[in-house]
């Protein structure tokens, strides 16, 4: 109990003294709290982002095949169909038919799709949510198209897709095969990419292999590397925003670094006056302890809060202009949280730890050294 | 009475704390809806046979990047540079740089 009280007194003194250089010390802690808020933001938006992906592509086809010819992404002739599906261990393969369409009076990138379950019929499309509002669009509306030989092509949009499944559908146009082929001259026998459903997963890499065998102008995908794809673009130790953040964060590590090693000479002084009234070394670096700990606690407390309102109920706003590149369509971001002990566990160790321990080196040499000596400087 | 610093200081903490151990578990089991929303996602994923979340509509390796094939750098001309500014967000998927796998 006695300790408890002694403690407290502890932390009623430093916070006094931290008090008397506010201006100083409340600068260093808002740096602290954005940096501690920049950095939670994107470990939470990538990780979330991460977490989405394996959850929503683990119903991915297990198999793309693609046609390359001349380095790029041809249309595929539906004859392969049978090729691939004389397979050993294949149970389905069918054409998918989707292309990208940009409309220049919004000027926005389409995603449109043919559905294998229950198409819109001709002449009606369902369309995201991103494309609705980018566009405009409400049901009973009309969309003009041009075709690929200039001709208009007016289209009803008969649905909009939810709301909860914008992150996969924002900016996806259904459509029926004929109009799609309409639109853009695609004869008959062909598919943009195929689709493969095999009977055992774990033949895949094989099946994949033969596919690659029999057809050496194709390349298969399997869901394997769909989802590894996230996983990789995602890992928040890539991309350029810790680039960008790694500036700030060492930018921060000099400032505290030169705040926290740097004792000022009335920081000195102070130490030199308790040791002179009867402090020992112990308390004196107890009370630094104290300084490093109320000021990186609550920088990280208060960062990681800021953080979860910024991602999740902010939609990452502050980074959105990052992310939305030169994209006219966007979705709302609507993330499920996906937060883990081991990432706040990082986070601490990341900022808290370097800051309370770099507090304690320089005063612990100037608690060392006898008072009048101190005090002098 | 004036309350101690150091009774503000372990308050805000503990609260603090507290608010961080709420946002752990309130991830680890989100509500009814987002369960509801995230089986809504999947039956589309299922159904549409897609393959990508729709984060960047800027360009077409980056709507679709696990469908990006290996010539994508060079699609305007040999040795173009990345112009879109979300391509420098994303690195290239795993597959397209392990060539030569099957």
């Amino acid at each position: 109990m006695a300790n408890i009280e002694k403690q407290r007194a502890i932390i009623d003194f430093t916070l006094a003294s931290l008090m008397r250089r506010k201006g100083k010390n409340a600068a260093l802690l808002v740096v602290y709290t954005l940096v501690v808020a920049a950095l939670a933001s994107v470990m939470f938006l990538t990780k979330s982002i991460r977490s989405e992906a394996a959850a929503v592509l683990v119903d991915a086809p297990e198999l793309v095949v693609q046609r390359m010819v001349a380095g790029r992404h041809e249309m595929i002739p539906l004859s392969y169909v049978e090729k691939i599906a004389s397979i050993r261990g294949v149970k389905s393969v069918r054409g998918r038919l989707w292309g990208y369409y940009y409309d220049p009076v919004f000027g926005s990138n389409y995603t449109l799709l043919v559905p294998q379950e229950s198409p819109p019929e001709e002449g009606k499309v369902a369309v995201g949510q991103g494309v609705a509002r980018s566009a405009l669009a409400e049901v009973d509306n009309i969309m003009p198209f041009r075709t690929n030989q200039g001709a208009l092509f007016t289209l009803t949009v008969a649905r909009v897709l939810p709301a909860g499944t914008e992150l996969v559908s924002s900016d996806l146009v259904l459509l029926s095969a004929g109009d799609f082929k309409t639109l853009f001259g695609i004869p008959d026998g062909m598919a943009t990419d195929l689709v493969a459903e095999v009977s055992n997963l774990s033949e895949i890499p094989t099946i994949a292999a033969k596919i690659a065998r029999l057809l050496p102008d194709t390349r298969p995908i399997a869901r394997d590397e769909i989802l590894r794809t996230y996983d990789a673009i995602f890992n928040w130790r890539s991309g350029i925003l810790l680039a960008i953040l790694s500036g700030a964060l060492l930018a921060f590590f000099i400032f505290a670094w030169d705040k926290a090693t740097g004792l000022s000479a009335e920081e000195r002084r102070e130490i030199g006056i308790l040791k002179a009234i009867g402090w020992d070394v112990g308390d004196v670096l107890m009370m630094k302890l104290w300084e490093g700990a109320a000021l990186s606690l609550t920088a990280f407390v208060t960062g990681v809060i800021l953080a979860w309102l910024h991602v999740f109920a902010g939609g990452a706003a502050l980074f959105v202009p990052v992310l939305k590149g030169w994209s006219v369509l966007y979705p709302a971001f609507r993330l499920t949280p996906s937060i883990d002990l081991m990432q706040l566990a990082v986070l601490f160790f990341l900022t808290v730890i370097p800051y309370t321990v770099a507090t304690i080196v320089p005063c612990w040499r100037a608690a060392t050294a006898a008072p009048d000596s101190v005090m002098r400087g | 009475m004036t309350l101690r610093a150091s009774t503000i200081f372990a308050t805000y903490t503990a609260l603090g704390l507290l608010l961080l151990a709420v946002i752990v578990i309130d991830s680890s089991s989100r509500s009814v809806t987002d369960r509801q929303q995230l089986e809504e996602r999947r039956t589309l994923v299922k159904s549409l046979s897609l393959t990508d979340l729709v984060l960047f509509t800027d360009a077409r390796y980056t709507r679709h990047p696990s469908m990006a094939d290996r010539h994508t750098p060079f699609q305007d001309y040999p040795l173009s540079l990345e112009h879109f500014p979300s391509g420098s967000l994303i690195p290239p998927p795993p597959h397209v740089r392990s060539y030569g796998k099957y």
